[in-house]
């Protein structure tokens, strides 16, 4: 059976990995490549580095890292901020990323994805989406209007209708990235995912406010979610990544268990 | 850094060049597959010439991609015959993914393509009757083994590995299943393997501890092989 995976996100600022809340106030947590190869021996599934600054510097992303990140864990990960072009793919998949995510350039330019999934195949091309509750039918329907640049940004679009157009275009995977949920630990954003998880054909990936096992299981049985991104809770030490795979096995929640 | 594994090498022509020859047919992305050999100490080369292939002692056929594209890239690099003859000539050959699913016969893939068919059969699309159930198949599975097989050696029933897929293996004889997985509402058979020859559906190299043993197995694989055994013991295959 197909098992839910649990990926670590690692926000990366000057070559650290930093979290903060709703990408504010952002604190050093430590190496990436370390905490990338605590997490790999730990059992997570996969991992998403997020360069959290490379698009608001206009520059491209570490390339060094992905390439120290590729020698020292032998799972998939996914590299995403400061990706505009086919060119930057292709450095970060050959330096041996599995995918790369696509956010708030995709929005501006989403011919991106249509090029990267012609060029590398749609398994490569994530998008990330940063979703706002918002009441605002006229322009979005869904209740949820897609945010840029770390938030900063409204775009006017709606939630939903992105990511079939995304879909179209050939993503093979959405994050949904709840903005509300987003560093509260207070839980995902059920009915986003659950929106967006029902309605396209590729996985969903939940994001945004996981704060204990209890909300994996909530995101995995109510939601549809293939995969559940996790960071506050195991980088602060509060959990680990085997605990938490203990409390879905015992939920009934199909989970890898071989490491 | 681990030490540098050596196995022990057949006496006579062809000249062993490198250890592991990894099949570059301009289908995908082969830095994985390359680290992950590394990583257990193996020399590995990328290569697409069919000398280097021939020459090599270990031959890994990987591959993402549509199976009609990967045909003529192969056709167009002259590496179907290359891939033929090695089978035939007994070196131990893994294919991974498209690369397993293209030594089958046919595939249903863009309109129906005929592929290598070097073990007979289809590769099929996933038509999920529940969409929730989503194709690709994009994560990790578990692999029930079907059949005892040194590339098991170490590895517990039912481990998960790494699928990244729409399409899967449907080979015509159930003889050469060696594990199956289950998805989308069939089980099919995402460890295939005769005589030299061993495919796996799912990414050994993206798969963790287990699958590095996996390929470690395979680095260690002494296969059975009338041709082999006729090499080895000097005899000319023609």
């Amino acid at each position: 059976m197909l098992t839910k995976r649990i990926i670590p996100c690692l926000d990366i600022h000057d070559k650290k990995v930093t979290k903060g809340v709703k990408f504010k106030n952002n604190v050093v947590l430590g190496d990436p490549v370390e905490m990338a190869a605590r997490y790999y021996d730990d059992g997570c599934d996969e991992l998403v580095f997020y360069d959290i600054t490379a698009s608001a510097e206009g520059r491209p992303i570490d390339i060094e890292m992905v390439t120290e990140v590729a020698h020292a864990i032998r799972i998939p990960f996914a590299v995403g901020g400061g990706i505009s072009t086919l060119e930057d793919m292709s450095r970060v998949l050959l330096a041996g990323a599995e995918k790369v995510s696509v956010n708030s350039l995709a929005v501006k330019n989403p011919d991106i994805i249509a090029q990267g999934s012609r060029a590398f195949g749609a398994q490569c091309i994530v998008l990330g989406m940063d979703p706002l509750a918002v009441d605002d039918p006229e322009r979005c329907p869904s209740g949820y209007e897609i945010t840029t640049r770390g938030f900063r940004e409204r775009t006017g679009m709606d939630a939903l209708e992105w990511a079939r157009r995304a879909v179209d275009l050939g993503v093979g995977e959405i994050v949904v990235n709840s903005v509300d949920a987003d560093g509260t630990r207070a839980g995902f954003q059920i009915p986003l995912t659950k929106l967006i998880a029902e309605n396209v054909p590729v996985p969903v990936v939940a994001s945004g406010g996981a704060g204990n096992a209890q909300h994996l299981v909530d995101v995995f049985e109510q939601a549809h979610a293939d995969a559940a991104i996790i960071a506050g809770m195991i980088h602060t030490g509060d959990t680990t990544i085997p605990a938490i795979k203990a409390e879905l096995v015992t939920a009934g929640i199909p989970i890898r268990q071989h490491w | 850094m681990k030490p540098l594994e050596r196995l022990t090498i057949a006496k006579g022509p062809p000249t062993i060049l490198f250890m592991i020859a990894i099949i570059d047919y301009r289908a995908g992305n082969l830095t994985s597959v390359r680290l992950a050999c590394e990583s257990l100490g193996l020399e590995a080369m990328i290569t697409s010439d069919p000398n280097v292939i021939r020459s090599a002692e270990r031959v890994i056929f990987p591959g993402v991609g549509a199976a009609g594209a990967a045909m003529g890239h192969l056709e167009e690099l002259g590496l179907v015959e290359t891939i033929r003859m090695a089978v035939d000539s007994g070196l131990p050959f893994l294919g991974i993914c498209l690369g397993t699913q293209i030594i089958l016969g046919h595939s249903e893939e863009d309109g129906g393509v005929d592929t290598i068919g070097l073990i007979n059969g289809n590769v099929r699309l996933f038509r999920p009757g529940d969409p929730l159930i989503k194709v690709p198949q994009i994560g990790w599975n578990s692999v029930a083994q079907k059949r005892p097989h040194p590339i098991f050696e170490g590895i517990e029933d039912e481990s998960e590995f790494y699928f990244v897929h729409s399409y899967h293996p449907d080979p015509t004889d159930p003889a050469c299943i060696l594990g199956e997985t289950g998805y989308a509402g069939v089980t099919f058979a995402s460890v295939m393997g005769r005589e030299n020859l061993v495919a796996t559906q799912f990414h050994p190299e993206k798969s963790g501890r287990v699958g590095l043993k996996l390929l470690r197995n395979f680095a260690k694989w002494d296969p059975p092989s009338p041709s082999r055994l006729r090499r080895a013991s000097g005899g000319r295959t023609t």
